[in-house]
């Protein structure tokens, strides 16, 4: 067992893991953070995408121990004062989800995106949004909600 | 004062955004693996790595003694125990079936199968433990090729004696819905056209994006099961029959669920075994599959060879059709297996009049994956063949491929039409799809850009794909699945409670897991009860809640499940009015119900049916014991027909004849799905569709190898696209209402995978048939489509 201190969501946490656990099941079970979801075991699909200290990781392809002394933001972590963040309104209001289940990775993906070019083009977003995979909505309106939060942020 | 009463908007039709995402765009959600109970073990299931072995023995005493480990099960310890999974639909009553078991017991039948379970305290020690069981395998030859198996040159079940599960034909002379397909056959090759082709549908893998996850709590009074499925109902039933513990013990709960696509329309060896472990510890027992053994386990999709043969007259004038098909089941018969074929047996003749019809199937067991439902279940191979071959007959009559169509569609005048395969389609208007589809396409434009192209010897190529379609869905008649063999019904159940307080719960027996029922549903009760659309809770897919329903797939939830929930309101206001009229003091036949109010007619007087509600509850002023002291109503909706959806897709594909690269330059698809009770949902479908159905085009395939292991077993090897990868999508809509249901609309959800294969396969050899290419295989790979270039101008 390794001793970590990883700051998630806002909160302090300190615990015991074994070196080898991945920060998606660091997250999932120890912490209940159970937003954020494990899709593949390839790192593939980016449904289990975090930040780490701000910049988008696969929480699959981090081990807990990595974290540790670092900050993490999960989907549960991205609504302040119960205000929706702007990628989440988006995702909404552009019907951008059907099972939800890869959504907390791409919204976390998408915001990322956002902060590295924040006026894409469809073809960026879309190169952009590559590492995570979903099997509802064609990413049409996916894209449309990037853009739509892009295009809010101005 | 002008307004008078003020009324909420048409909630029908208008694109309400979804209820659901609240929960599932801030995490606040609730997936199979997410359950945690005390005291709750881990399973992990051991994989023959094999496609085919006898089992010599199994050695489990080192994974029993590691850490954590509470019990290490074999098949020989469940061999009475766990019975068989049942196959729900004898396509034929000669059906021939190997016995399925949850837990290979002495024989295993394809790479995946589950030998051994292993139960755990943690997830992780689990895992760990199965990596030390020891099975000892005789590797037995397996029977892979489909031809090869059809033929029985392997046997995939030597105690079964063959691999043909069964042999199904529809013959429209037979059947007296239409004439000899031979003699129209003999016909056309001495005086018109034959178009001949043997199609392979690969074998596709559903790959819904949350693994399936299953949760056993046998502590409660009520065995409680938490699955990742689209059907619980089913699940309840045969943890029942097969398992031998009475229903009405048994809690089915599908909480969030992740996609399913088909892949989740299963009842699976990994429910029976999570059920058989709890049972054995005592234990709440979860298991979640890893991507790979899903992609490995989960059943799979499609994988047929069609034989195809189309006659015509020298004007493109179709005369006969006739298809031999070979479906591979795989190992096993899942749950409708057997049926997928049957599912798109009766639609190979598509939008047109065909005048003689013959299509066999024959199911043929290998040592693969089992196949069963994935989006579209044998519609979309019907398509596809019937779309090819009019894109061949244009090119043989030398016609524009939009033109044979027409001239061998059913017009929309002569709707109802009674088809060769004796399907009646209520309604259509196929010259309206395709003439939007048109417009939006650019379609002459395209057509004189690559005119230049050709003639220019242009490296990238233009290709124009067109697939005009219908498709049969909302499963289903009880009538008529039980007149194909199937062992259900396809009715639907629904309840709506008034609550005192105004507010509405809808109950709904469908199970939804991303269509948005709870938006959609909503939209339906609002709108009928005039209430608002936020005071109606849709609850679905727990057995306790919804204690009747026959669940989501197959375009089912709304032709069939929504229009219970209809039914359910309409029997609410039944009861609401004479209740009403009492309170009101006033005669039934003066009530008027508008805008959620009784009024009486010509006065001011009325009450809303929030306030009915509360008046019922209360009970005070009700007379009479035959007044029921409840606005509650329940509904069981059994459909006369399915319904017909249709449309027109144009794709426009550029192919790089150097490298045999495709890119999709524009993709429109126009939609005739009646009447659409939320247009976001709908187009949303519809773009989901379209990328399985593409994905089917250019990319996916479930590969084995000559031992018969996957070789495409993870998502770094089967190939689902992502948002690089496709277009975008220009979706439009005509509306030509079902008239098999009282609102109209017609099924959606594999509409845009049923129709947009064809369309983008057509589209590439459009682009390069010059050059002496009539078809490419599936996916259509840079190297299939180089490879086909070659050929075709070596020929």
């Amino acid at each position: 067992m390794t001793r970590v201190t990883v700051k998630v969501d806002g909160s302090s946490y300190t615990d015991d893991v074994e070196p080898r656990t991945l920060l998606v099941h660091y997250l999932r079970e120890q912490l209940g953070k159970t937003g954020t979801v494990v899709g593949c075991d390839t790192g593939n699909c980016g449904a289990c995408t975090v930040h780490l200290d701000g910049r988008s990781v696969k929480a699959c392809s981090v081990l807990a121990v990595q974290a540790d002394g670092h900050e993490v933001t999960t989907i549960e972590g991205l609504a302040t004062n119960g205000q929706l963040h702007p990628m989440q309104q988006a995702f909404h209001e552009n019907h951008a989800l059907q099972c939800g289940y890869c959504t907390p990775g791409m919204i976390m993906q998408s915001i990322d995106l956002l902060a590295e070019n924040p006026d894409p083009t469809e073809d960026q977003i879309r190169l952009g949004l590559e590492g995570n995979l979903c099997r509802c909505t064609g990413y049409q309106n996916i894209v449309r909600a990037v853009k739509a939060a892009a295009g809010g942020a101005k | 004062m002008t307004s008078t009463q003020e009324r909420p908007a048409a909630e029908i039709g208008a694109p309400r955004k979804r209820k659901e995402d609240a929960r599932l765009i801030t995490g606040r959600t609730r997936w199979t693996d997410n359950v945690v109970l005390p005291g709750m073990l881990h399973l992990a299931m051991v994989r023959s790595p094999f496609a085919h072995a006898r089992i010599l023995g199994i050695d489990t005493e080192a994974a029993e003694n590691a850490p954590g480990v509470m019990a290490v099960l074999i098949g020989t310890d469940l061999a009475d125990e766990q019975g068989a999974l049942p196959n729900a639909w004898a396509v034929v009553p000669e059906q021939k079936a190997p016995t399925h078991p949850s837990m290979a017991v002495d024989h295993v039948a394809f790479a995946g199968e589950i030998v051994a379970m292993v139960v755990a305290r943690t997830a992780a020690e689990a895992d760990d433990a199965a990596e030390l069981v020891d099975v000892d395998y005789e590797e037995l030859p397996p029977a892979l090729d489909l031809k090869a198996s059809a033929a029985d040159e392997v046997l995939a079940h030597p105690d079964l004696g063959t691999n043909v599960s069964a042999v199904w034909t529809f013959d429209s002379a037979e059947s007296g819905t239409g004439q000899d397909v031979d003699a129209a056959i003999a016909t056309a090759r001495e005086s018109g056209i034959v178009i001949e082709r043997e199609i392979r549908q690969q074998r596709l893998i559903p790959a819904f994006m949350e693994p399936r996850s299953i949760v056993v709590d046998p502590t409660a009074e009520q065995l409680t099961v938490w699955s990742a499925t689209q059907v619980p109902h089913f699940v309840r039933i045969f943890i029942a029959l097969v398992l031998g513990i009475p229903e009405h013990k048994i809690r089915v709960i599908a909480p969030d669920v992740g996609g399913g696509f088909g892949g989740k329309l299963q009842f699976t060896p990994e429910e029976v075994l999570t059920v058989i472990a709890a049972r054995r510890t005592g234990k709440p027992c979860k298991y979640s599959e890893s991507r790979s053994e899903s992609l490995m386990s989960a059943h799979h999709g499609r994988d047929q060879v069609q034989k195809v043969t189309l006659a015509a007259t020298k004007d493109g004038t179709v005369t006969g059709f006739k298809a031999e098909l070979l479906a591979d089941m795989g190992a096993y018969l899942g749950l409708v297996t057997s049926a997928i074929p049957l599912l798109g047996a009766l639609m190979y003749n598509g939008i047109y009049k065909f005048p003689a019809y013959r299509l066999t199937f024959t199911n043929v067991f290998t040592n693969k994956t089992w196949t069963d439902a994935y989006r579209g279940a044998g519609r979309p191979e019907a398509t596809f063949a019937i779309e090819r071959l009019m894109d061949e007959l244009a090119a043989e009559v030398g016609a524009d491929p939009l033109e044979i169509r027409e001239r061998n569609w059913i017009k929309h005048e002569e709707f109802p039409f009674d088809t060769v395969t004796g399907m009646r389609y209520d309604s259509g208007n196929y010259e309206a799809a395709t003439a939007k589809a048109k417009e939006l396409f650019g379609y002459d434009a395209l057509r004189a850009e690559q005119r230049r192209r050709r003639e220019s010897g242009d490296p990238v190529q233009l290709g124009i794909g067109v697939s005009t379609y219908t498709e049969m869905c909302g499963l289903a008649p009880s009538r008529w699945l039980g007149s194909m063999g199937y062992v259900g019904g396809g009715w639907e159940h629904a309840s709506v409670r008034m609550l005192p307080t105004g507010k509405v719960e809808v109950i709904t027996g469908t199970s939804p897991h991303g269509q948005g029922h709870e938006t959609a549903w909503s939209q339906l009760v609002a709108d009928r009860l005039g209430v608002a659309f936020e005071d109606v809770e849709v609850l679905h897919g727990d057995t306790q809640i919804a204690a009747r329903g026959l669940d989501t797939y197959g375009s089912r939830s709304l032709a069939v499940g929504g229009m219970a929930v209809l039914a359910a309101a309409d029997r609410v206001i039944e009861k609401a009015k004479p209740i009403a009229a009492q309170l009101l003091e006033a005669n039934v036949d003066d009530l008027d119900f508008t805008g959620g109010r009784f009024g009486v007619r010509g006065t001011e007087s009325g009450m809303s049916m929030g306030e009915l509600a509360f008046a019922v509850f209360q009970g005070h002023k009700l007379d009479g014991s035959d007044v029921e002291r409840s606005l509650d109503a329940d509904a069981t909706l059994d459909p006369d027909d399915f319904s017909f959806p249709h449309g027109t897709h144009l794709c426009a594909t550029e192919v790089d004849t150097e490298t045999g690269g495709v890119k999709i330059r524009s993709y429109v698809s126009v939609d005739d799905v009646g009447l659409v009770v939320n247009p976001l949902i709908v187009e949303g479908q519809v773009h989901g569709g379209l990328a399985q159905g593409i994905a089917q085009a250019l990319f996916e395939e479930a590969v084995h190898d000559e031992s018969g292991t996957l070789l495409t077993g993870s998502f770094v090897e089967y190939l689902v696209p992502s948002a690089a990868d496709l277009p975008a999508f220009v979706t439009a809509r005509t509306e030509t209402p079902a008239t098999t249901n009282q609102l109209g609309v017609k099924g959606v959800g594999e509409a845009g995978t049923i129709a947009s294969t064809p369309a983008v396969v057509n589209a590439i050899v459009d682009a390069v048939r010059h050059l002496g290419v009539t078809d490419i295989p599936m996916p259509c790979s840079p190297y299939r489509v180089w490879k086909a270039l070659q050929e075709g101008t070596r020929s």
